[in-house]
């Protein structure tokens, strides 16, 4: 796992405590709103998401950055780099 | 014989038009919300129709609506949920003695889980004090419940003032507004709540659907793990009939509920204003902060299950104490924290008005209730009196 710190998004989202498979939805959902090249930053403390995120951008050609931890939850961070 | 219905505060009729509304939901329009084909989008949209429904009836964002199976879910989604989400800054929690068991069943429960719980005093009326919330409020405190009105008594809380002194030291608000959605004005901005919880079948909807208002940007810890229901916050396949009946409930409360209050106010005060004439007879809760439909008293020397049991035989429905406990054999919680001796408190009765209910229904009530009243009287133990001689002190209407 990629590892990073003061990445500063254009966008986040605040998926704490919420169900899987939100991550992916929301991941998609917001994705569309994002501009070419814009940075959107999920926060989950879903674990699946550690894998999911990851596997997401690869198969839809956006640039995982990597991702922080706290004590509570995940922050994913993703470059909208697909058309 | 004429059946008389003076229980609206344990439940109320369902609606004809709300009925009509849900009917479809049963029959040809029976797909699952999350199916991606036609049956599925149907419900779906049904249900996402009765969100926006619900939403403006307490002017909140459709998204800030997450619905549930009743009042008490919601209740115990609140507390569970916000605590369980909170719990890293601070294990303290304050709620009111005048909360349903769903608030103070769930605070025992966290308890029981390392949390620490206040329970608020109350006063004569049932007012909780926004300034014993200042006094109650710790470095630890991470939740405040306190009730938007009282279901047993009838009082309206001070919610606007007890928000604000919460919010002076940023601690997140519930309230439990099942008992007052619907039947008075809830605006949750106006309130300036976090949370509220809000049960269809207190305003002509069915039972089975209730909501959890959560404002937006809040985390909160499901009660109930599963699929993406309610956005991943309340997993289980949505009953749909009952949550388009809650739509369509909420939207004919919206539209009638000055009408709704007018009709009803007259008629509540009617009774008290007869039945507090009798002698030994004392008004629980506030006079004028109150439910519109909402009458309760104390009758001295005598036991509410008795007048219960009586006044059925005469066509009247009605309850003593709070709804659900009226089978419990013991005094109310809500009437001993405020401060009514245990004896006069076993007295309690309510009679709960709905729309159904006529300028003769109350004829006819406040005819009967007073015979009861001697009837049981003459045969009671007591009717010299308890000894101690304390009744009545602690009641806001005193003869």
């Amino acid at each position: 796992m990629k590892f990073v710190e003061n990445v500063k998004p254009d966008v986040t989202t605040d998926i704490v405590y919420m169900m899987c498979p939100m991550h992916l939805l929301k991941l998609e959902e917001q994705m569309k709103e994002l501009d070419q090249g814009q940075i959107l930053e999920i926060m989950t403390d879903y674990d699946g998401a550690l894998e999911d995120i990851p596997a997401w951008c690869e198969k839809t050609g956006n640039e995982f950055l990597g991702m922080e931890e706290t004590d509570d939850f995940f922050k994913f961070y993703i470059k909208k780099t697909a058309r | 014989m004429k059946k008389y219905y003076f229980d609206h505060v344990a439940t109320n009729p369902l609606h004809p038009d709300v009925l009509e509304a849900m009917m479809p939901y049963f029959k040809e329009e029976f797909g699952n919300p999350l199916s991606i084909y036609e049956y599925g989008s149907k419900a779906k949209n049904a249900i996402e129709e009765a969100r926006e429904k619900v939403a403006a009836l307490i002017n909140s964002k459709p998204a800030e609506i997450i619905f549930t199976a009743n009042g008490a879910e919601a209740n115990n989604f609140a507390l569970r949920g916000i605590a369980l989400a909170k719990q890293n800054e601070g294990k303290h929690i304050i709620v009111s003695r005048m909360e349903h068991h769903s608030i103070l069943n769930s605070a025992r429960f966290l308890e029981k889980s390392g949390f620490v719980v206040t329970y608020l005093p109350v006063d004569k009326k049932g007012f909780v004090s926004p300034d014993a919330v200042r006094k109650a409020i710790t470095k630890e405190t991470v939740l405040i419940s306190v009730t938007h009105g009282s279901s047993e008594v009838g009082t309206i809380e001070p919610l606007k003032e007890i928000v604000k002194v919460a919010k002076e030291k940023k601690i997140i608000v519930h309230t439990d507004a099942v008992a007052t959605t619907g039947n008075i004005p809830v605006d949750v901005k106006d309130l300036g709540v976090d949370l509220l919880s809000i049960a269809a079948h207190q305003f002509y909807g069915p039972k089975g659907a209730g909501a959890l208002y959560v404002k937006q940007g809040m985390r909160i810890v499901p009660l109930i793990y599963g699929g993406i229901q309610e956005s991943g916050r309340r997993a289980g396949t949505e009953n749909v009939p009952a949550i388009v009946g809650m739509g369509k409930a909420a939207e004919m409360a919206k539209a009638e509920l000055q009408m709704r209050m007018d009709y009803l106010k007259p008629l509540r005060d009617r009774i008290i204003n007869t039945l507090t004439e009798e002698k030994n007879v004392f008004l629980t809760g506030d006079r004028e902060n109150r439910l519109p439909g909402h009458v309760s008293f104390c009758v001295e020397f005598i036991e509410g299950e008795a007048m219960l049991l009586l006044l059925a035989a005469k066509g009247i429905f009605s309850a003593s104490g709070s709804a659900c406990s009226s089978k419990a054999l013991k005094a109310s919680p809500v009437l001993l924290a405020m401060g009514v001796p245990a004896g006069l408190a076993q007295g309690s009765i309510v009679f709960s008005l709905g729309m159904g209910n006529t300028s003769e229904d109350i004829d006819y009530l406040l005819k009967e209730f007073p015979a009861v009243i001697s009837r049981l009287r003459e045969i009671s133990p007591f009717a010299q009196g308890w000894g101690d001689k304390d009744g009545g002190e602690s009641c806001t209407v005193k003869k």
